[in-house]
């Protein structure tokens, strides 16, 4: 059990997908039951992982539970099955978990056509963003990013709303095209590492070993190096979505069914900054203190400065909605924006609060889909001047709402003032200019809840369709029970998923501010030498270390 | 009976699978004639066994290879017209497999359209002779041949559907076309045979190899080169001699476009190969065939691929008739392996292109006759015609069809784990690997344009809403047809490692450092 933990969690949704095959697809109601059972059953299963992981915490090993060796899924290439996480991936993982089986229970009324086939599609969607969180190897990574495409995409455009079919095919092209110059970048690694090393791989625990190389090599030079960290910078700018490149999510998030949007704001917007974390950071580290400029920004200017925008731009854009829906789809834009300003700022703080504050938009972001899909699903609009008052009508929808409206407006006690506030605080730490620029972001974020609140649910029911809405009921309840335990959880005692970071946020800072502390061209090559004076609480992890498995393996 | 005496019993060895299909079509037509009309099934039957015979064959060929280590890499036979090599032995293969899937898509099809004669089948094993002269033979006067051959047999079956005005309409387009650039091709060969005097690619290449060393500008050089691959480009379709392939696929009989656009597509892959010298036991050592102008060629390549790839996903875009669209699709996935032999350096092939181009070959057979077998299969008259529309709803009509559609389609956009990402993955690979960033980089670009007219059909098949309802009926020899290409799709997708395999023995090429780590 302990060793296959993982492949148990990845492959239980896709078990479910395939069980549900076999059933008739009149029978709705069993439909709904199994789905749901493996959908627990998913979650369950993964809760364990829990206690295995906390016991570990402190084992020096920067992959725990490693399943599979290097190349053996496609010898013949290099590429292999193996799984393995760490305290970010973890922490990830048990958020698709979670909202995976939140998700699919809060569909039990809301999809009523092709029952069988949105189940199937959801499960199947499950592992593949499970498969993303936990590979290993960097061929595996890449199957799993492409191939969960495939069944968002049909959610969206089977169960979404009237302009489905754009909204489906722009989410597909957008993330696609950003993906395919990701691949190319993955070949150049892979080229790359076979020429320092006479060893084709897509191991990632051996290119972490290569491609930080490539800065510092004369043969290809920062210019190279930037040049491909573009080329991963599209593909996971385009998932998070950093501004420029956000285009497709109010289209995605408005048209796709409520299950839809709660995952894909849940999860897989949490991808690219994953993919920002575990991949572009520890490959490039040389690219981010860069001194070359375009337009007077270095590349780490670049990164800052699209994020500042993100979260100042979503937040404006969001005050002037009129569709419910898309002022939380345009929210999300804001907060992502502080989760790669935390990446971006490179330090401890940032990085730790930027993986807390994707839980944490997770959580929030994820019940306020619920909270909007609810409404729509008694009502059938979602136009804010449609409602009002009505929180004399639904009383226990409209606590519920507050508090997860609160927390994601970043009050304290609460999870979101937490994530944000250690974000700004790594902000700060590197250039207080930029946390000036992002902090405006919290103030427009609190005017924007809060605004839609008093729309909502303040003042008398105007509208006479309002008055027989009935409130919450269990089912629905119990969607947000583990969300509200989260998010107190996170806010009022948020030290444990701290340490869970700790050891890998450390390692990462450490790696990417080697070639910065150190001097800025050997560092790259030779950080396990300038390491030593940068003595952090993670230095007395050795880096060779972390690649042991992979040397063992040759 | 002097020229025979000169045969051997290795001659006749590898004329076997050849032999066995002559024989059983014209067998074919010889029985069609004491066949009643409501037995015509037999033919079908008939030739499906013959493919089974003739890949015995190779088989056969395949074990007396491995069983002599002189004639392991290859054997010159035939009076030294023909080289059997592991690669002609791979797309012999291809091509029985391709034929075999078409075989069993046709039945019930040419039924429906009440052209249910023998000659369909018999046609469709000569072509498959053709076929395999152009992927063995080594004498340009055998390539010909054997291209005639093909070319005559499939003019036939694209006009099967007499009583069609838009099938014998596309049967004259692709005749008339296709006998100007079968000229052209001979022109460029004659050249080649003035230039070196022999009708030998071997000598060929030698002799091109001593020409282009004196003096690389030889205006009749220049010539011969560029009349040759217009030709093989014109068979192979690659913008901007493709405008007889949309026609010609439209009006031909489903199951025939499927045919033509994976075994007439591979046969000239083949033939384009061995020409342009990349198919040969000491490749990439050697210069054989055309490969001494490489640098010649190089610029055409690209300027052809790039035209090729922007031209018809381009087109693509705006076809309303699925036919034409998967014709178009065609056109595009052959400027990515048009990319394969750009791979390299100036002056040499890269082994990876041509195995990325085999990869694909066999991935594209597979993933676009599944795709083509879906529209045969819905192809009932007066039901179901092959404008986009007609899909509409498809999955309510005949889901199973539907989810293996979708599936095709997403493989032949090259999404993972499908099998048509191997093929892109390949070329892609094999370009980086040389240094050729920009076009991998507009490569991986135009791929993501294909997705969309793909999804345009899974799209009318998902989301839209069918105009009558009611399920399809599908017969068992297409769902056949169907296991068997969604399960090579999905199988060599998921587990590609024997198939690299396979091509790396079709190549000889050594296997890399990783698999002696693992073994």
């Amino acid at each position: 059990m302990q060793n296959h933990i993982l492949s148990i969690i990845l492959f239980t949704p896709l078990v479910g997908a395939l069980v549900l095959l076999f059933v008739p697809k009149e029978n709705k109601d069993a439909i709904r039951w199994i789905a749901n059972f493996f959908a627990l059953g998913g979650f369950l299963i993964s809760l364990p992982l829990v206690p295995m992981f906390w016991s570990q915490i402190n084992s020096p090993e920067r992959f725990k539970f490693i399943e599979g060796v290097p190349n053996n899924w496609i010898p013949s290439i290099g590429a292999g099955y193996v799984i393995g996480i760490d305290g970010i991936s973890f922490l990830l993982i048990m958020l698709t978990t979670l909202l995976g089986w939140i998700s699919i229970l809060s569909s039990w009324t809301a999809i009523e056509v092709r029952v069988k086939e949105y189940y199937v599609w959801f499960l199947i969607l499950q592992t593949g963003m499970l498969g993303v969180f936990m590979a290993l190897d960097f061929f595996l990574f890449f199957v799993f990013w492409e191939a969960m495409l495939v069944p968002m995409y049909l959610l969206i455009g089977i169960w979404g709303g009237p302009r489905k079919l754009y909204a489906a095919i722009k989410f597909f092209l957008y993330t696609l095209a950003g993906s395919v110059l990701m691949l190319l970048g993955i070949l150049f690694l892979y080229f790359h590492h076979q020429h320092l090393t006479g060893v084709y791989t897509f191991s990632l625990t051996a290119l972490y070993e290569t491609a930080p190389k490539i800065y510092s090599d004369p043969a290809y030079g920062p210019t190279i190096a930037t040049l491909l960290f573009f080329a991963f910078f599209f593909a996971f700018a385009i998932k998070v979505p950093m501004f420029p490149f956000h285009t497709w999510l109010p289209d995605a998030h408005v048209e796709a069914p409520t299950a839809g949007s709660v995952i894909l704001a849940g999860v897989l917007l949490k991808m690219g900054t994953y993919g920002f974390i575990r991949f572009s950071l520890p490959f490039f580290p040389g690219v981010m203190w860069n001194p070359a400029t375009f337009l007077h920004l270095t590349v780490r200017g670049w990164m800052i400065t699209l994020s500042i925008i993100g979260i100042i731009y979503g937040a404006l854009v969001s005050l002037m909605q009129k569709d419910m829906k898309k002022l939380v789809a345009y929210s999300s834009v804001s907060h992502l924006g502080f989760c790669t300003l935390g990446i971006f700022a490179l330090n401890s703080a940032g990085l730790s609060g930027s993986v807390l504050q994707q839980i944490n938009h997770g959580i929030s972001t994820g019940a306020l889909f619920l909270i909007v899909g609810i409404l729509y699903e008694r009502r059938h609009t979602r136009e804010i001047a449609e409602y009002g008052g009505i929180s004399n009508v639904m009383p226990v929808y409209a606590t519920i709402t507050m508090i997860m409206f609160l927390s994601s407006m970043g009050l304290p006690l609460l999870n979101g003032f937490v994530g944000e506030f250690t974000i700004l605080q790594g902000t700060f730490m590197e250039n207080w200019r930029w946390g000036a620029w992002a902090v405006p972001g919290v103030v427009l974020a609190a005017a924007y809840l809060l605004w839609l609140y008093q729309r909502v649910f303040f003042g008398t029911v105007t509208n006479p369709k309002n008055e027989k809405l009935h409130d919450l009921t269990g089912r629905e309840v119990l969607t947000f029970v583990p969300l509200l335990i989260l998010a107190f959880w996170i806010g009022l005692y948020p030290k444990p998923f701290f340490k869970i970071l700790e050891q890998p946020v450390n390692q990462i800072v450490q790696n990417v501010r080697a070639p910065h502390d150190g001097d800025a061209v050997n560092a790259a090559v030779e950080h396990e030498i300038t390491a030593a004076p940068v003595a952090t609480t993670a230095a007395v992890i050795n880096p060779p270390a972390a690649v042991q498995p992979a040397k063992g393996k040759q | 009976m002097g020229v025979l005496s000169q045969f051997t019993a290795s001659d006749y060895l590898m004329a076997l699978p050849m032999t066995l299909l002559a024989v059983f079509a014209l067998g074919i037509l010889l029985i069609d004639l004491m066949l009643p009309p409501e037995e015509k099934w037999v033919n079908a039957l008939l030739a499906f066994v013959g493919v089974l015979f003739a890949t015995k064959g190779v088989w056969t060929i395949q074990q007396w290879m491995h069983a002599n280590v002189s004639v392991s890499k290859g054997a010159v036979g035939m009076m030294g017209t023909m080289l059997m090599n592991p690669c002609a032995i791979y797309f012999f293969y291809l091509f029985l497999a391709a034929t075999a899937i078409s075989i069993l898509m046709s039945a019930r099809y040419m039924k429906t359209e009440h052209e249910n004669h023998g000659e369909y089948y018999a046609l469709m094993l000569l072509s498959v002779v053709g076929m395999m002269c152009m992927a063995a033979g080594i004498d340009i006067v055998l390539i010909f041949i054997g291209l005639e051959l093909m070319a005559i047999s499939t003019y036939v079956l694209v006009g099967f559907l007499r009583r069609d005005r838009r099938s014998n309409e596309a049967a004259l387009k692709y005749l008339l076309l296709g006998a100007f650039s079968s000229g052209i091709f001979a022109y460029g060969l004659s050249l080649l045979y003035g230039l070196t005097g022999s009708t030998s690619l071997i000598d060929i290449g030698r002799g091109l190899a001593s020409i282009y060393a004196k003096d690389p500008h030889n205006p009749v050089a220049i010539v011969a080169l560029l009349t040759t691959v217009t030709g093989l480009l014109f068979k192979i379709a690659a913008v901007p001699f493709h405008q007889w392939a949309p026609d010609a696929y439209e009006g031909a009989p489903t199951c025939i476009t499927g045919f033509m656009s994976v075994a007439v597509k591979a046969a000239g892959w083949a033939m384009l190969l061995r020409i342009m010298g990349a198919t040969y036991p000491t490749f990439p050592n050697a210069v054989l065939g055309l490969a001494a102008m490489r640098p010649v060629y190089v610029p055409l390549f690209v300027f052809v691929s790039i035209a090729t790839m922007t031209g018809a996903n381009f087109a693509a875009l705006t076809q309303t008739n699925t036919k034409r669209l998967l014709a178009y699709s065609s056109i595009a996935h052959v400027g990515y392996m048009l990319l394969g032999l750009i791979a390299g350096t100036p002056t040499q092939l890269s082994p990876d292109g041509i195995k990325g181009i085999l990869i694909y070959l066999l991935v594209y057979t597979f993933m676009n006759l599944g795709a083509f077998g879906v529209l045969t299969s819905l192809r009932h008259r007066n039901v179901i015609g092959d404008e986009l529309d007609d899909l509409n709803g498809l999955y309510s009509r005949a889901p199973v069809e539907a989810v293996l559609m979708l599936i095709f389609l997403l493989s032949l956009a090259g999404i993972p784990p499908l099998a048509g990402f191997w093929g892109k993955y390949f070329i892609f690979l094999s370009l980086i690997e040389t240094g050729h960033y920009a076009l991998a980089s507009l490569g991986v670009l135009y791929s993501v344009f294909g997705l969309y007219y793909y999804l345009k059909m899974a799209n009318a098949m998902f989301m839209g809403q069918p105009e009558e309802r009611g399920l399809l009926p599908v017969s068992w020899t297409m769902r056949a047809a169907l296991a068997i290409t969604a399960f090579a799709t999905l199988f060599i997708g998921i587990m590609p490692d024997r198939f690299i395999n396979l091509v790396n023995w079709s190549l000889i090429i050594q296997t890399s450092p990783v698999a002696r780590l693992m073994r």
